[in-house]
């Protein structure tokens, strides 16, 4: 699992924020675009794309974008 | 003073789903109310904590994966001259509509939509119904009255269930069958705890609640009491909707 990739499924998640807005270390809850539906497309996405069953209470917890990616690789 | 127009006493009633949740605790409260209980669902540990937790005697338990035919001629051929029939094992699914594949939608509806109408339609068939029957469907507000984001599949497998119910209220009347539902906003039950939702998010969801909180088991077993009872009589091809007013 790739850090890079993970980054481009994420960024598709949204519509209206651009790909370079989103980086490793990227705080995604602070995103203007940011909401629950979209929490529930990384749960669905890291399903989707890794197998792993994130809860809601794994995003709350995570702040940036590399956060997500090591909970998804750990869960692996 | 023994007037009890909601009194079960003396009725069959079969419940699926008996294991935890709405289920359990309709099985429960309709042991109270003198009914003789047959419940079902997969989880033997959790099925057999309902029936010991049933009141009086007369009640059967059946281990049963709706999903197969094994499961359901299995139900068919142990029951019979039913007064009632509560259709309430059912899963979630919280996913976003882009990320809904066949699988997840076949998924959900083998156990929402699937089991409970293939195993009415034997029950029918077969004739293990009494006349005068009742049968409660347990849908949902979700895709019926509301429409939470990411809950297009299990909402959709409700909105069947409910278009079903009506249409059996329809054919089932000449054999003077009732055919009803009951469409619960968010009730405590394990279906809700652990998932997608955060227990933050759960609290403040609740908030948008009339009444200022989630349902209990009861509250709904209740409702499904008075669909199964002499009571609601003259009530068939109905959706009562027990959802502390989240969808006025
Ligand atoms: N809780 C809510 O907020 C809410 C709101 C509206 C509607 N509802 C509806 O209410 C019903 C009951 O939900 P609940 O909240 O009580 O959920 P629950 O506590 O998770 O109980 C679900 C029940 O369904 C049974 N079940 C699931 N798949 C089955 C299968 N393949 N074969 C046989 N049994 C199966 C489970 O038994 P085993 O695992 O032992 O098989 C369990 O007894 C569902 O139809 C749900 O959609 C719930």
């Amino acid at each position: 699992m790739e850090l890079k990739e993970f980054i481009e499924n994420f960024v598709a998640l949204f519509d209206e924020t651009d790909a370079s807005e989103i980086q490793a270390n990227t705080a995604f809850k602070e995103l203007d675009e940011w909401s629950s539906l979209i929490a529930l497309g990384v749960i669905a996405m890291a399903d989707e794309e890794y197998d792993v069953t994130l809860k809601g209470d794994d995003i709350r917890n995570s702040n940036t974008v590399e956060d997500l990616f090591n909970l998804i690789k750990s869960k692996k | 003073m023994n007037y009890n127009p909601f009194s079960l006493a003396g009725k069959m009633v079969f419940v699926t789903g008996a294991s935890s949740g709405i289920g359990r605790q309709t099985a429960i409260e309709c042991s109270k109310l003198g009914a003789k209980v047959i419940i079902t669902a997969r989880n033997e540990e959790r099925l057999q904590e309902t029936y010991n937790n049933l009141q009086g005697d007369g009640h059967s338990m059946v281990l049963a994966d709706l999903t197969t035919s094994e499961g359901l001629d299995n139900i068919v051929s142990v029951v019979s001259e039913l007064d009632g029939i509560v259709l309430c094992a059912g899963r979630a699914m919280t996913s976003p509509f882009q990320f809904n594949t066949r699988e997840k939608y076949d998924d959900v509806f083998n156990v929402n939509f699937f089991s409970p109408v293939e195993l009415l339609r034997l029950l029918v068939k077969k004739k293990k119904i009494a006349k005068g029957g009742s049968v409660v469907f347990v849908s949902s507000v979700g895709g019926v009255l509301g429409f939470t984001l990411g809950n297009s599949i299990y909402g959709a497998s409700k909105a069947a269930i409910n278009s079903t119910m009506k249409f059996c209220a329809r054919e089932l009347a000449p054999k003077k069958i009732r055919v009803n539902s009951v469409n619960p906003g968010m009730v405590n039950t394990p279906l809700i705890k652990g998932g997608t939702i955060s227990a933050e998010q759960h609290q403040a969801d609740m908030e948008r609640y009339p009444l200022k909180r989630y349902g209990e088991p009861e509250d709904i077993a209740h409702g499904i009491v008075y669909l199964l009872s002499d009571a609601s009589s003259w009530v068939t091809g109905h959706s009562l909707v027990i959802d502390g007013g989240i969808t006025i």
